[in-house]
């Protein structure tokens, strides 16, 4: 019996496709962002093709070095935004519209059932919505510029079961990392993970993008969430096309099965400088730090800024403290609800929508030796600076530690 | 056939410290050439000679969609990477940029010659001899011409 996977190639293909079975699958959107755009547009000059197959289903957003840092990051962006309008594609968002794996969401390209492949790691975000979200390199993703098409190996999938309640201060991104921790790092390799269980189906849509958005830190080609009410009153009034929603039949063969109980689960910390070395804050806190991060596609939405702010609310920040929203939508929504003013009042700084110093490129790169503790997705050495110490944590958890200096447990703050 | 003296690497070894983030702004390959493995290994680029071969652990290359990654690899001289497995985007791009590779679970030693046989999935250490995932026989074309560009080039005339 079939997977959501395979549900999404046989249809993405024309005809049956089976795990392990490689087939050449038309691509329903495809995205690169000012980063991987520049060898993605220099391999599909090099294939001398003079236009891309469907303008309408290329998205370009610029978030990874946005505003440009640099003449050379400058010159470089010039180049994509003059090719973007050459090619007449219009779904081009330039800097400060937030993070491409929030601005597809939000603008209504992330839908059930779709084939979505992104020239981004974490283009698996799009999961949450029960899309087939993948990412690929730059010449895969001139290939789909060229053809609109892409060679791929149907995965095999794992199925990870959620049961129970988050408790107070307890997050998505707690169970996420949990069940990183438990599956590993390459415990997914060349895999489709499926969720299930109601503490998944509990979950908002912000919260299952932050889920489904690390299925790659466990090696995974998807992470899929499958779509229900929630998805669709998301997508209501917002999805650019219509879409049919994919789900597994019931006993569809799946090569490995992981169960968490999330009822006793507490705050978790991913600690350097890999992201399955996963532990509860508990084990972890009085850990000084130098720099503390809340933003990124993991978690810069606006609840994770709401309970930032529930803890923030009236303390300073003891170390320097850097919140950037996912989404320019995001930073009016929380300038609505008072969220920026109350950041600003305890200490901390605010940035442009987009990546951040996440990748280590600008806005709050770290020294050598220095600890910070984040809210993204990836705590790889030297990531966000050569020789610094990267800790992943709920926005909750990494408020609580903004305001003691230290690695902290929100519930106690 | 692909032989060179091996370069031993353990597992998960991600594409931050092959290639890190701050080295990505530009189109140059000798850039991303000289700073190869830097977060492992900041001399790798001047220790590495062409031909020689990346023999990993599990989940080489993990980490994010970066091009830059393989390219770093190849334009540094490295013949081939051995490894037990790859991250996907990785092992794709490798493919794509034209930087073979196979998985293998290999035992060897800093410095061993290695002999790698690609169309057969056949490695060699020393003289010990490892059995490979074969590569399916249209990414072996693509390997052979030196790329998916190329090897689009080659169609699109053909």
């Amino acid at each position: 019996m079939t997977t959501i996977s395979e549900k999404i190639f046989s249809r993405a293909v024309g005809k049956e496709a089976k795990a392990n079975d490689f087939v050449i699958a038309d691509i329903d959107y495809a995205m690169a962002h000012d980063g991987t755009s520049i060898l993605a547009v220099r391999s599909f000059r090099q294939m001398e093709v003079e236009k891309v197959w469907d303008p309408s289903r290329i998205v370009i957003p610029f978030d990874h070095l946005a505003p440009a840092n640099s003449d050379t990051t400058a010159g470089l962006q010039q180049d994509i935004r003059g090719w973007v309008r050459q090619q007449g594609i219009n779904n081009f968002y330039d800097i400060g519209n937030g993070i491409c794996h929030q601005v597809l969401p939000e603008k209504g390209f992330a839908m059930p059932g779709k084939l979505i492949v992104g020239a981004d790691s974490h283009s698996c975000t799009y999961g949450a919505f029960g899309a087939f979200g993948t990412g690929v390199g730059a010449t895969d993703m001139a290939e789909i510029f060229a053809s609109g098409k892409l060679w791929f190996r149907v995965p095999e999938s794992i199925k990870v079961a959620a049961e129970g309640k988050l408790g107070d201060r307890v997050y998505a991104k707690d169970l996420t990392l949990k069940i990183i921790g438990e599956v590993t790092a390459s415990g997914a390799t060349y895999k489709a993970v499926e969720f299930y269980g109601n503490a998944i189906e509990d979950l908002s849509m912000a919260g299952r993008m932050t889920l489904s958005n690390m299925a790659i830190e466990m090696g995974a080609k998807a992470g899929i969430v499958p779509p229900d009410a929630t998805t669709f009153e998301y997508l209501k009034d917002r999805a650019v096309s219509d879409y049919e929603p994919a789900y597994s039949d019931e006993n569809a063969d799946y090569v490995g099965e992981y169960h968490i109980d999330v009822n006793s689960l507490e705050p978790q910390v991913a600690c350097p400088h890999e992201v399955d070395n996963v532990c509860g804050v508990s084990e972890i806190a009085g850990k000084k730090l130098d720099q503390a991060f809340i933003g990124t596609c993991t978690n810069g939405r606006l609840e994770d800024l709401e309970a930032a702010a529930e803890v923030l609310e009236g303390n300073e920040v003891a170390v320097r403290t850097i919140i950037i929203p996912a989404s320019r939508q995001i930073m009016k929504e929380a300038a609505r609800k008072g969220l920026i003013e109350i950041f600003l009042d305890a200490g901390a700084t605010m940035g442009t929508p987009g990546c951040g110093p996440c990748l280590g490129g600008h806005m709050g790169v770290i020294g050598e030796g220095e600890v910070c503790i984040s809210t993204a997705n990836r705590n790889f050495r030297g990531r966000m600076g050569t020789g610094g110490y990267i800790y992943l944590a709920s926005p909750a958890t990494v408020a609580a530690s903004a305001i003691k200096g230290e690695i902290a447990d929100a519930r106690n703050v | 056939m692909i032989k060179g003296k091996a370069w031993i690497f353990g597992d998960d070894v991600d594409t931050d410290v092959i290639i890190p983030g701050k080295y990505l702004r530009t189109t140059d390959m000798q850039v991303f050439a000289d700073h190869a493995m830097e977060g492992i290994d900041p001399d790798f680029s001047n220790k590495v000679s062409p031909g020689d071969i990346i023999v990993g652990g599990n989940n080489f290359g993990c980490g994010s969609s970066r091009e830059q990654a393989p390219l770093a690899l190849k334009h540094a001289g490295v013949g081939c990477v051995v490894a037990r497995s790859f991250g996907r985007i990785f092992f794709r791009n490798s493919i794509n940029v034209g930087l073979p590779l196979i998985e293998a679970d290999v035992e060897c030693e800093e410095g061993e010659e290695v002999e790698v046989n690609l169309s057969e999935g056949a490695i060699k250490v020393g003289d010990r001899t490892y059995k490979g995932q074969q590569l399916p026989d249209f990414l072996l074309e693509i390997l052979s011409d030196g790329g998916l560009v190329e090897h689009r080039k080659k169609q699109q005339q053909g």
